[in-house]
C-alpha cells in the first residue's frame, strides 16, 4: 500500500527524528489561505500517490496569502496520472544548496534490505545509476551486523557532502531503523536537501508498506492512500478477491494465479481478449460464487471460460459455487468449462447435471469455444466490438 | 534436498488443523514418510498415528526428521520456520502465502546460517511420482502424476498441475515436480531447481514453467545454455497488463523488468523451446528436443 507525502512525513519521518519542513495539510483553498499566515512564503503541493506531480504542474510556489488560495484552488481541481487531487500540502519554502537522494528498500534478489544513497537528488534513481554510477552508493544490510552510524559513514566515505556527512549518516540510520519497524517495502527521500543554512531536510517522501504486514501495522495501514480501482475491483477487494478489470470480452474464472494468467494468455493466443484477471486460488477457492458474480457484472463480458485445475483448491467445491450462482443469476451468455484435478469427478457431474454442460478435455478447446462465442455473440454491439478486437 | 525421496522423514507443522490433517492423510496415502507433527497445544497426543510435539526442536529429539512442511498462517510463519531451521531440518517447505517480507528475509538469513534448504514461501510443494509428495499437490492422483523421466519446475501449483496432467496424458511420466513458489523472495530459485533436475540421473528432459516478474527465468536460462538435457518452457503472463500484481506477489511487470518478451528471448537464446500454450509442451518434448538429446552433448556442462 502507498502513502501520501504528508502522511509519510508526519507519521513516519518526523517521529523518527528525520527533519521535515514546517507544513500545513489543507483540503480547501480557504484553508490554504489561512495556512499562509502561519508559514509565510511556501510551496503548494498536490497530495497524490504518484511521482509525476511536479512535471504535471502539481507543485507551485505561493508568495502571498492570495496566491496560496489561488494555487490551491488550481491544484485541487487537477487530475494527476489518473488520481484526482484531494488535498494539498503547504510547506515553507526552502533555500536549497544541494539535493541528495536516500532510500531503504527490499532487494528481492539478495533477499536483504538495501540502503541507497546518491549525491544527485531530484532525478530518477534509475537515471543516476545509468549516467552517474559514481554518485550512487548501495549497501546490502547483513542482518547480523545491522546498519549503524559506522556502517553509514563507511557507505558515504569518499563522497563530497559539503560538510553534511554526519547529518546524512544519522538520517540513513534513522531511516533504516524505521523501515524495519513499519514493514516498509520502500521509503524514498528525493530530494534530501542540504539547505543554505546547513540543515538537511526531507523535501519529499515516497512510502510503500508491505501489504502482507498490514495485520501488524494496522494503525499506519489505516492511513494508506486509496488505490485507484474500478467499482467492481473494489467490490472484489471487499470480498477478499483479487479482481482486475480488463477491456476484453471473454470472462475468466480460474483457480490460482498461474492458471489464471495462462487462461488469459490462451484467450489472447486464440484471437480473443480477456475481460478480467480474477484469482480464486489458495483459501479463496471457496468463494467461487462471489467470484462468478463479479466476472458477470463486468459489462464487457460476452462469454465465459471456467478453467479449474485443482491441487489445493477442490474443483468440486468451486464447481458447486459456480453452478449455484449460475442458476440464481441466469446470465444470458455462453459458458465453457475445463475441469481437472482434486475433486474432478464430482465437479464434472455437478456441471453436467446442474447446467447440462460437458466440460472440455483440453483448456485450449474450452478457451477457443469461448473466444468464438464472444466473436459471434448474439448482440450486434458485442459483435462489432469483438471483431474490432480481433482486427487489432 | 530439492527432489523428494521416500527415504526422507517428514515433520508436519500445524498437523492438527483442517488443511494439515487433510494433506497429511494424502501425503501418507501416497507413501510419504510422515514421522511427526507440531502443535504446541496438542503436544503429547497422537494424530493420524504419529506423535505431536510442542516444537520442531522437541520433535527432532524424539522423532528425527529431514524435511519440515508448514501448514502455518502468515503471522506465525516466521516463528515456525525458525523453529524448524534451528531444530536441524535439512529442508523446510513453506506453503504459506502472504508472509511479511521482513519475516521472509529473517527466514532466509537463518536458513543460510544453518545451511537449510528453503522451498517457497507460497509453494504448492514437491512431488516425486511413485515415492510421495510434500505439500498441497494432488500427488495421489494417477491421472496427473505418473513415474517417468520429465522433471517439471513451476512457480504455480495450479498451472504445474495442468502441465503434469498434459504430460501424463501424452505418455510422459515425471521424475520430479518441483513447486518453487510464487513469492518474490523464494529460497530455491528456478535456477537452483533446474540444476537439481539436471544433476538427477532419473531425469531425461525438463519442463520449466515460469511466469512474468522478477529475473529468475533469465538466471535459469544462463544455466540452461550449458545443459545437455533438453528444456521446454512455458511462461505465463504474456497477456497480463504491466504495473499490476497478477495474484502472485512476484508476478508484476514494471518497465521492462520481468517482461514476457525478455524471458522468452533469454530462454530461446539458451536453446530452450518455448511453448505458446500448455498443450504444445508434450509435442515439443516428443519432437525436436528428443532428437537433440540423442545427439552427442555438444556443450555439456563443464563445471
Amino acid at each position: 500500500m502507498n502513502f501520501l507525502e504528508h502522511v509519510a512525513k508526519a507519521r513516519v519521518l518526523a517521529p523518527a527524528g528525520i527533519p521535515v519542513p514546517r507544513a500545513v495539510h489543507c483540503g480547501t483553498p480557504e484553508e490554504a489561505q489561512a495556512a499562509f499566515a502561519e508559514l509565510g512564503p511556501c510551496m503548494v503541493k498536490a497530495q497524490v500517490p504518484t511521482g509525476k506531480r511536479g512535471k504535471a504542474g502539481g507543485i507551485k510556489p505561493a508568495n502571498t496569502a492570495e496566491e496560496a488560495r489561488a494555487r490551491a484552488a488550481d491544484i485541487l481541481g487537477m487530475q494527476i496520472d489518473g488520481h484526482p487531487v484531494g488535498s494539498v500540502l503547504l510547506e515553507e519554502q526552502a533555500r536549497i544548496a544541494r539535493e541528495f537522494y536516500a532510500a531503504i528498500l527490499i532487494d528481492t534478489v539478495g533477499r536483504r534490505p538495501l540502503v541507497l544513497f546518491s549525491t544527485e537528488g531530484g532525478m530518477d534513481i534509475e537515471e543516476v545509476a545509468a549516467t552517474r554510477p559514481d554518485a550512487l552508493r548501495r549497501h546490502r544490510v547483513d542482518l547480523d551486523s545491522g546498519f549503524d552510524a559506522a556502517a553509514a559513514r563507511a557507505m558515504l566515505s569518499g563522497l563530497d557532502l559539503s560538510g553534511a556527512e554526519e547529518q546524512v549518516a544519522g538520517i540513513l540510520v534513522a531511516l533504516y531503523a524505521t523501515s524495519g519497524r513499519i514493514d516498509a517495502e520502500l521509503i524514498e527521500i528525493n530530494p534530501l536537501a542540504l539547505l543554505a543554512d546547513g540543515r538537511v531536510v526531507a523535501l519529499d517522501c515516497k512510502l510503500t508498506l508491505d501489504d502482507s504486514a498490514a495485520f501488524r501495522q494496522t494503525d499506519l495501514a489505516g492511513s494508506a492512500a486509496e488505490e485507484p480501482m474500478t467499482d467492481l475491483e473494489r467490490e472484489g477487494a471487499a470480498n477478499g478477491l483479487k479482481f482486475i478489470q480488463l477491456d476484453g470480452d471473454v470472462g475468466v474464472l480460474a483457480n490460482g494465479a498461474g492458471l489464471t494468467m495462462t487462461t488469459m494468455d490462451v484467450i489472447s493466443h486464440c484471437g480473443g481478449r480477456p475481460a478480467n484477471f480474477l484469482e480464486i486460488g489458495g483459501e479463496a477457492y471457496t468463494k467461487s460464487e462471489a467470484a462468478l458474480k463479479l466476472v458477470l457484472s463486468n459489462p464487457g463480458v460476452k462469454s465465459l471460460v471456467v478453467n479449474f485445475c485443482g491441487a489445493f483448491a477442490r474443483t468440486d467445491v468451486m464447481a458447486e459455487g459456480v453452478v449455484t450462482a449460475w442458476k440464481r443469476l441466469a446470465p444470458d451468455i455462453p459458458v465453457f468449462f475445463s475441469i481437472h484435478g482434486t475433486g474432478e469427478d464430482e465437479a464434472v457431474r455437478l456441471v453436467r447435471e446442474g447446467l447440462g454442460q460437458e466440460p472440455f478435455d483440453l483448456m485450449e478447446d474450452a478457451v477457443q469455444a469461448a473466444v468464438d462465442a464472444a466473436h459471434s455473440g448474439a448482440h450486434p454491439a458485442a459483435q462489432s466490438q469483438a471483431s474490432g478486437g480481433a482486427a487489432r | 534436498m530439492i527432489i523428494y525421496r521416500q527415504s526422507a522423514r517428514v515433520l508436519v507443522q500445524g498437523i492438527t488443523g483442517k488443511q494439515g490433517t487433510f494433506w497429511t492423510q494424502k501425503m501418507m496415502e501416497c507413501g510419504t514418510r510422515v514421522v511427526a507433527g507440531v502443535n504446541p497445544k496438542r503436544a503429547g497426543e497422537q494424530h493420524l498415528g504419529v506423535p505431536v510435539y510442542a516444537t520442531a526442536k522437541a520433535a527432532m529429539a524424539e522423532s528425527p526428521f529431514d524435511v519440515a512442511v508448514m501448514f502455518i498462517p502468515p503471522a506465525m510463519a516466521r516463528e515456525a520456520a525458525l523453529d524448524a531451521i534451528k531444530a536441524g531440518a535439512r529442508t523446510v517447505v513453506i506453503l504459506t502465502e502472504h508472509i511479511p517480507a521482513r519475516d521472509v528475509i529473517a527466514i532466509h538469513h537463518a536458513a543460510a546460517r544453518h545451511r537449510t534448504r528453503i522451498i517457497g514461501p507460497n509453494t504448492a510443494g514437491i512431488v516425486t511420482p511413485g515415492e510421495g509428495f510434500v505439500g498441497i499437490m494432488p500427488g495421489h492422483n494417477p491421472n496427473i502424476f505418473q513415474p517417468g523421466e520429465i522433471g517439471v519446475i513451476s512457480r504455480s501449483g495450479s498451472l504445474g498441475t495442468l502441465i503434469c496432467l498434459n504430460l501424463t496424458r501424452a505418455g510422459f511420466g515425471q521424475s520430479a515436480f518441483l513447486g518453487i513458489g510464487g513469492d518474490p523472495m523464494i529460497g530455491t530459485t528456478t535456477r537452483d531447481a533446474l540444476q537439481a533436475v539436471d544433476e538427477d540421473p532419473r531425469t531425461r528432459a525438463v519442463v520449466l514453467v515460469g511466469e512474468i516478474g522478477g529475473a529468475m527465468e533469465e538466471a535459469a536460462a544462463e544455466y540452461a545454455a550449458g545443459m545437455a538435457k533438453p528444456v521446454v518452457s512455458f511462461i505465463a503472463g504474456r497477456a497480463s497488463p504491466p504495473g499490476k500484481k497478477m495474484g502472485h506477489a512476484g508476478a508484476i511487470v514494471s518497465g521492462t523488468l520481468g517482461s514476457y518478451d525478455g524471458k522468452r528471448r533469454a530462454l530461446e537464446a539458451a536453446g530452450v523451446a518455448v511453448a505458446d500454450t500448455p498443450a504444445e509442451i508434450p509435442g515439443l518434448l516428443g519432437a525436436g528436443p528428443r532428437d537433440r538429446l540423442r545427439q552427442p552433448a555438444a556443450h555439456a556442462l563443464s563445471v
